[in-house]
């Protein structure tokens, strides 16, 4: 057998399709302005917010061993910058959301040299003080409207666009490019050198660091953008709330629970699990939300029933019935089909 | 031969995907002093585990006074009479000297051994008694281990590789002290990589080869030549 | 003399946060298990302390003798049941269990108690005080310092002068070998949470005397047990007492200032000591 036959590749037959059906969803999503109706294109501009959200924590916490519950931090810090920079910097709001994810790379930093002191969960309940901190603080800015929030003025809102319907033609379309944005940059991340590191550091980190990767850069570097990410989504979310208020800027339901449900439901640690979550995730809320508290206990008890039985979530089941991967990241070696051969 | 204590039939043990036991079949009589031997890597410890309920199994594997209990937990294997002294010795750092024994003995079977009895047995642990258990040699930590293991009053006691990493004059007092210790009318299963010694103290011995017993018959009358054959696997 | 008064408040308010702390830090000893639901089973304890008094019309702090035993036995049943199964080398699975155990509890309560702020009555106690050297000490949080020393004292003796406590430090050192001993984990752990929670009740009922509360607060109070913690360094019980009146004191210095920065005070103080000394003030010392 000449073993030219074989050759080692990242696609499969699965992936072309998805990348082709991608497109085409793409495209169709991309007119929802000209084919759906308002309340659709609000419901959907909020699916993609959060498949944004939940495809960055998983970033963290799937690949990166980053188990944070104080996400809320950087979606709230993203909705006061976006307030602070139209209103007293005389910002354009698209301009802000560029400037407040620096703003949040930027105070990530020193976040990130004091908590990465924490090990574990304890790193988890870390992030969380760093949220409170950031509440707090937020409550004290009496210009930002303290304790209680403030809107954001008219005038700056209709520099989005003179027409409603244009405003919300302009905030889907920010929010389903986000959404593409940070899975792309999560794919081509994981892709990357670091990528391969970060994958190494899952799967043995005693073994990783031995090979000289270092751990602690790796997981800084995932840390820090995920936070810029974070907080321009979080510039978006509140572009799109257009009040804002510290209790719901830094909420932790809100900006973490549904977002780690999301991801244990999906499957924690694919790029595919997200999306899966998000589509799951917001079927039941219209579904269920009638039923107020009942719901979040529904989904609290499907969260911790599919970390028990299927850590996987719902695309590890998929995946392991299938052996499928929509997103090519794997490696496979392939037999050409090609008769002349190489 | 008396009944078995222990009777182990077509043991088959894994450690995930890697199979380590092929089909092992043992016998150990009452108050019989048994050996293993064996290279690294042959299924020495993976065959202790799996009677000591470390590494669980199929329930009818392993027999013990007629009843199967491969399937069991390592607690309930230790209540029914069965102990080990485990590879590395592995006592509880944060548990004095006393507290080690004491807590080997909490299972409260009845019999002669008592803090007393390993006290007279290994004099020297009782003047470091107080002491955390790290902060002793490595000789006497053994002393620990196999004080602990006997403190449960067991009728099967097993020994993993009690010499790796002493001193040979060390290893030559525990070697001394074993007969005394095993005269109680306990039964034995010593797995030792120092062949002589284990087929000194022993009546017969078994030699395990890549997960299969590739030999066994009475200690004192077996062949060097014989023993390498199994060991090595050379033809 | 006012900041002396500010900082003797804050101690005897550091009482509280060790007893919200004193349950986390045990069960973080005995099988390295972070419970992020820690701040709504003290919620919790709060509500059935309520239930107790409103029902059997007694006094909140004989609830005590009901809610413990029932908080101790919902502590085995769920560690037998649920938490046992996310025991491994795995983080992921108990943070997130635990996370969903904590919405699941905030939603319960909020579904039968509703979202009003709730107080439990303690009578004269509330406004009992007495007068030490020309400072008004409230006799209740005098009486809560009080049993948190207590219970700090009766889990330090639990833990290295008992057989419980010999079992809950070999468990933690290695669980096979404590299974070869006859101990069997999934029981010993069981008893750990039992303990934790049977503590975490206390914490709650004081809680509910001192001040009112409804079932979004568990999450604030596991925040400050958590800070204990680490200020006075993992695995030191008394430490944790210690790290809970550096707490308090940062609060109650920190209202003095400006009534708005007093929790901002305290994690300010948290994060500083965070920076200067990450294992804590006190880490573990063997013994």
């Amino acid at each position: 057998m000449n073993h030219s036959d074989f050759h080692v590749t990242r696609s499969s037959a699965a992936t072309k399709a998805a990348a082709i059906i991608a497109i085409l969803v793409m495209i169709v999503l991309i007119a929802a302005p000209w084919w759906a109706g308002r309340a659709d294109m609000r419901l959907m501009g909020e699916l993609f917010l959060y498949l944004a959200l939940a495809s960055l924590w998983n970033l963290m916490a799937g690949y990166a061993g980053l188990v944070s519950v104080g996400q809320q931090a950087y979606v709230g810090f993203g909705g006061y910058m976006l307030f602070a920079l139209t209103m007293f910097g005389g910002m354009h709001p698209v301009a802000a959301i560029g400037v407040a994810g620096v703003l949040g790379a930027i105070i990530a930093i020193p976040v990130a040299l004091l908590i990465f002191r924490l090990r574990g969960a304890y790193f988890a309940i870390g992030t969380w003080v760093i949220a409170e901190v950031f509440r707090l603080s937020f409550a004290q800015v009496s210009s930002l409207g303290g304790g209680s929030g403030s809107s954001l003025p008219v005038g700056i809102v209709r520099s989005l666009s003179e027409s409603r319907s244009g405003r919300e033609s302009l905030s889907y379309w920010l929010a389903l490019g986000s959404a593409v944005i940070v899975i792309a940059a999560v794919y081509l991340f994981l892709r990357s050198r670091n990528g391969l590191a970060l994958t190494a550091i899952r799967d043995n980190e005693l073994a990783a660091g031995s090979l000289g990767i270092d751990i602690w850069r790796t997981k800084f570097i995932v840390y820090v953008v995920t936070a810029a990410l974070t907080t321009m989504i979080g510039a978006l979310i509140f572009l799109q709330k257009l009040r804002i208020s510290p209790d719901a800027a830094f909420s932790v339901n809100d900006w973490t629970a549904f977002v780690i449900f999301i991801v244990v439901i999906g499957g924690i640690g694919t790029i595919e699990g997200p999306i899966i979550g998000t589509l799951i995730f917001f079927a039941l809320r219209e579904t269920l939300a009638d039923l107020g508290t009942i719901y979040l206990m529904v989904l609290g008890v499907v969260a911790i029933v599919i970390m028990l039985k299927a850590p996987n979530g719902i695309w590890g089941l998929i995946r392991a019935r299938f052996n499928l991967e929509l997103f090519p990241l794997s490696f496979r070696v392939k037999q050409s089909n090609s008769s002349k051969g190489a | 031969m008396p009944d078995p204590i222990l009777h182990i039939s077509g043991l088959e043990a894994h450690y995930g995907d890697f199979q380590a036991l092929y089909g092992v079949d043992l016998e150990v009589a009452e108050g019989e002093v048994l050996a293993i031997i064996g290279a690294n890597g042959a299924g020495k410890t993976t065959l202790l585990r799996s009677i000591s309920g470390l590494t669980q199994n199929d329930a009818a594997m392993v027999e013990y006074r007629g009843e199967g209990i491969g399937a069991l937990r390592a607690d309930e294997v230790a209540k029914r009479g069965v102990a080990l002294v485990p590879e590395g010795r592995q006592l509880f750092p944060s548990l004095s000297v006393e507290e080690n024994l004491i807590i080997g003995g909490q299972i409260g079977r009845k019999g002669p051994w008592s803090l007393e009895a390993v006290y007279k047995l290994f004099p020297i642990l009782k003047e470091r008694r107080a002491q955390q258990s790290t902060s002793l040699s490595g000789g006497q930590q053994q002393m620990v281990a196999i004080g602990r293991a006997l403190m449960a009053n067991p009728d099967l006691i097993l020994f993993d590789e009690i010499s790796l990493g002493l001193a040979p004059i060390i290893i030559k007092d525990i070697y001394a002290a074993l007969p005394g210790i095993i005269g109680e009318g306990m039964s034995a299963l010593i797995v030792e990589q120092d062949i002589s010694k284990a087929l000194s103290v022993s009546s017969r011995f078994y030699c395990l080869q890549e997960g299969r017993v590739s030999l066994n018959g009475p200690s004192a009358t077996v062949a060097r030549e014989d023993i390498s054959r199994a060991y090595f696997g050379v033809e | 003399m006012e900041w002396v008064n500010a900082v003797v408040q804050g101690t005897l308010l550091g009482g509280l946060y060790a007893l919200f702390a004193a349950g986390l830090s045990l069960i973080f000893g005995v099988m390295r298990l972070v419970n992020i639901a820690h701040g709504d089973m003290i919620v919790l304890g709060a509500y059935l302390g309520l239930s107790v008094t409103a029902i059997l019309g007694i006094h909140p702090l004989m609830a005590l003798i009901i809610v413990v035993p029932c908080m101790a036995v919902i502590g085995y049943v769920l560690q037998r049941s649920i938490l046992n199964q996310t025991l491994g080398g795995d983080l992921l699975p108990p943070l997130l269990v635990t996370f969903g155990l904590s919405v699941i509890l905030q939603n319960a309560l909020l579904e039968i108690y509703t979202a009003d702020p709730q107080k439990m009555n303690a009578g004269s106690l509330e406004t009992a005080s007495v007068s030490v050297g020309g400072l008004s000490l409230g006799v209740l949080p005098l009486l809560t310092f009080a049993i948190a020393v207590a219970v700090i004292a009766a889990l330090q003796w639990t833990f290295y002068r008992t057989a419980l406590g010999r079992a809950f430090r070999a468990t933690s050192d290695n669980q096979e070998i404590a299974q070869l001993m006859g101990l069997n984990r999934r029981h010993i752990f069981g008893l750990a949470m039992a303990l934790a929670l049977g503590v975490t009740a206390i914490a709650g009922i004081m809680l509910g005397i001192r001040t009112s509360f409804d079932p979004s607060i568990g999450g604030g109070r596991l925040i400050f047990g958590f800070e204990a913690v680490i200020i006075g360094g993992l695995g030191n019980l008394w430490g944790t007492l210690a790290g809970g009146v550096i707490l308090g004191v940062a609060q109650t210095v920190g209202a003095k200032i400006d009534p708005g920065w007093q929790l901002l005070a305290g994690h300010l103080v948290f994060l500083a000591i965070l920076a200067v000394r990450p294992n804590g003030l006190f880490p573990r010392i063997s013994g």
